[in-house]
């Protein structure tokens, strides 16, 4: 399995930029009663290690509400961590103060998925892209504005469009002024959240193209959150798959899509509609039954035992490792008792665990 | 004889800003059992398109045909259509939670669609056929769930209870609007199998609105493409994605990211979609086509047969005999300047 080509290979050596340890992050769920009696934690995020190298990308995927977006932002710093370490160049921030956490602000961006959601619509875009500057003062006047019509252009926007509104702008355009807001402070690492999701094709390949010409432009580190697989397959270099708050599988991209070892890594694949009609009618799908468990109370052992079709009890009784499996390279692991082979058809499997422990549905889908 | 054939559709809506042109011109056609895919970008006229065959477009000026069954839906009155909908006609939108009213329970609201359309049917016998209705889109436990509110529903549980209030009639012709754009892919898989297996079994033809071309060639016979307001191909599912004829389609096919093989810089189409008040004369993507030529830009080209099938119409000047076209091609991406995305 030692094939993987090294096109994956960050350019430049990649030292690791950020590096998340056994992260934590709970919250407090509102209780109906009175008196509370005990306090309910969603478990959004559940004890996960993971790097990030310097030059590259690294694809987040997961369904809603898997804890991908939380994960993103705990190591952001935007949310404080529930328990774990954040490790961004070499420091530790995870206990740094609002203070000490500034000049590092500067050094790590967020551009979000709603381009019509993020920006204020009663201000101009000049202003809007120049708040970096502002909020940490490092200039104004005409040497701001100079400024903000360089960073406009850098994104493919006309700099004479200064004085307008977000309004004036299509969908497109204005995730380029999220981009370009983003890019204010030469930061290392950013984090897109969902950029492309909110647009249409046409205008999600110019902005996927604009992202990786900054990247190699400028060094970036991105990490990227996407539920589009095919988006993330072309961005990343590497990617990790998260279910209910854990990562199931990491790996290079490569090696994920061709040998997926978590079941559920391989249904998530498998379940991308693609754009090819005589591709679509030889692939197998295999469908998952019902839907995410809460993750208020998530299942023990594997939590992903109650939909997979190859559990069995040691499953339900013990947590499975992130290791790598089947003599993958080291950096491709997984956290499947069972992974699937080469070759193999999991919707041909049946679990062996109890029936209350499963996810049983009626009609149509369980007669699949 | 075609279930649904809509004829030369126009839709328009006054606004303060002027007149917007959603909808110019617009045909198209579903034969019982088929599905048909309309795929386009926001503002195409898609979900327009649909939404006023149904009725749902107020203060829009309406022109064209719709033929359902060979009477015209545009001149019907209130009531007739209220006959249509819902039991002729079942409808299943993006949003499951905006679809479902929050205050009443899920089997109630599927109770009351069978009522509506069968003043015979008894409270009882209403209930067990909801019942039967959750249990066929794959709900869990349907006897218990059918009490339930929508709240206590996830995301795709909603969008198949909204199918099963769309499927209890069963309506000869079901209308798709983005029926899994809000789910995650591995729900919309879930979701695509069942609306398949309905169609199937009841042999209900299905008009599929999308912009994932990859739901499309999943699932449709027949494909519209649509672009500013009008049909710019129309095909059946091979021919779209294979041998298609416009170059908004192939832009469109394009622009997606590749799922297998090199991961390539992907090919954007550059610019951004006409608006629909001030409609430029000519064809609406001459600005953003790579092939325009000058004639796009001041004459409309008709929708005409583009292909050897019959059934391949394509908007578009380019020449319809492959080779020509392929020459006209290579003649003009040499002699285009790289041009500036955006």
């Amino acid at each position: 399995m030692s094939t993987e080509t090294t096109r994956n290979l960050v350019p430049g050596g990649g030292d690791v930029l950020l590096r998340v340890e056994n992260l934590v992050k709970h919250f407090p769920v509102k209780s109906g009663k009175l008196i509370p009696t005990e306090r309910e934690y969603v478990h959004a995020v559940e004890d996960v290690t993971l790097e990030v190298r310097a030059g590259e990308t690294l694809g987040l995927v997961g369904e809603t509400g898997c804890g991908k977006s939380t994960l993103a932002r705990c190591a952001a710093r935007l949310y404080p961590v529930t328990s774990g370490k954040v490790i961004f160049n070499g420091q530790d921030i995870t206990k740094l103060s609002a203070r000490r956490m500034r000049p590092l602000r500067r050094e790590i961006q967020m551009i979000f998925q709603d381009p019509y959601g993020s920006l204020n619509p009663r201000r101009r875009v000049g202003s809007i892209i120049g708040d970096p500057f502002a909020i940490h003062r490092t200039a104004k006047g005409e040497d701001r504005k100079r400024k903000v019509q360089h960073l406009m252009e850098l994104v493919g926007l006309n700099p004479e469009h200064y004085n307008r509104f977000p309004a004036e702008f299509s969908g497109g355009q204005r995730q380029r002024i999220g981009v370009a807001r983003a890019l204010a402070f030469q930061p290392k690492l950013i984090i897109c959240d969902e950029p492309v999701s909110a647009l249409d094709v046409s205008i999600q390949a110019q902005i996927l193209n604009l992202l990786s010409d900054l990247q190699r432009d400028l060094g970036l580190t991105y990490i990227f959150i996407a539920h589009d697989l095919s988006v993330v397959r072309h961005v990343s270099n590497r990617v990790a798959v998260m279910y209910l708050g854990k990562i199931v599988e990491e790996s290079p991209v490569d090696g994920m899509w061709a040998h997926p070892r978590h079941p559920y890594t391989d249904a998530l694949l498998s379940a991308v509609p693609l754009p090819d009609p005589e591709h679509a009618a030889q692939r197998e799908r295999i469908i998952l039954a019902g839907d995410v468990p809460s993750p208020i109370h998530p299942p023990s052992g594997c939590r992903f035992h109650p939909r997979c079709p190859k559990a069995r009890p040691t499953c339900v009784s013990t947590e499975p490792e992130l290791i790598s499996r089947l003599g993958d390279d080291a950096d491709h692991r997984a956290a499947c008792h069972f992974p699937v082979e080469d070759g193999e058809d999991i919707s041909l499997s049946t679990p062996s665990i109890a029936e209350d422990e499963r996810v049983v549905e009626s009609g149509l889908i369980a007669g699949a | 004889m075609a279930l649904l054939e809509v004829k030369d559709l126009h839709v328009s809506f006054r606004t303060d800003d002027g007149i917007v042109k959603a909808v110019r011109g617009v045909s198209f056609g579903v034969e019982p059992g088929q599905t048909l895919g309309i795929v386009g970008e926001s503002g195409s006229g898609k979900s327009v398109s649909t939404q006023t065959v149904m009725g749902l477009t107020r203060g829009a000026e309406v022109e064209g045909q719709a033929l359902f069954n060979g009477r015209d839906l545009l001149k019907m009155t209130k009531a007739e259509l209220a006959e249509i909908r819902g039991a002729q006609i079942g409808m299943i939108f993006q949003d499951p939670l905006s679809s479902l009213h929050p205050f009443y329970k899920v089997g109630w609201q599927i109770i009351e669609m069978l009522r509506l359309h069968d003043k015979e049917i008894t409270k009882s016998a209403a209930r067990k056929r909801a019942i039967e209705l959750l249990s066929l889109v794959g709900i869990p436990q349907p006897d218990r769930r059918v009490d339930d509110y929508p709240h206590q529903f996830s995301g795709g549980m909603r969008q198949r209870a909204m199918i099963a209030m769309a499927m209890a009639n069963n309506p000869a012709l079901l209308i798709a609007d983005e029926p899994t754009t809000a789910l995650d892919v591995t729900v919309q898989a879930q979701v695509l199998q069942m609306i398949n297996r309905l169609q199937q079994e009841f042999g209900t033809a299905v008009i599929l609105i999308t912009h994932d071309l990859g739901v499309i060639a999943d699932v449709a016979d027949d494909v519209v493409v649509m672009y500013g307001g009008m049909v710019m191909e129309q095909a059946d599912r091979m021919t779209t994605f294979k041998s298609f004829h416009h170059p908004y389609t192939e832009g469109l096919l394009q622009s997606l990211p590749a799922y297998g093989g090199e991961r390539a810089r992907l090919r954007a189409i550059p610019g951004t979609p006409p608006s629909p008040i001030n409609v430029p004369p000519g064809c609406p993507f001459a600005a953003r086509c790579p092939y325009v030529m000058d004639r796009c830009r001041t004459e409309l080209p008709p929708l005409e047969i583009a292909g050897e099938a019959a059934n391949h119409l394509s908007r578009c000047w380019l020449p319809h005999n492959a080779a020509a076209r392929q020459a006209v091609r290579v003649k003009l991406d040499q002699s285009l300047p790289v041009s500036a995305e955006a």
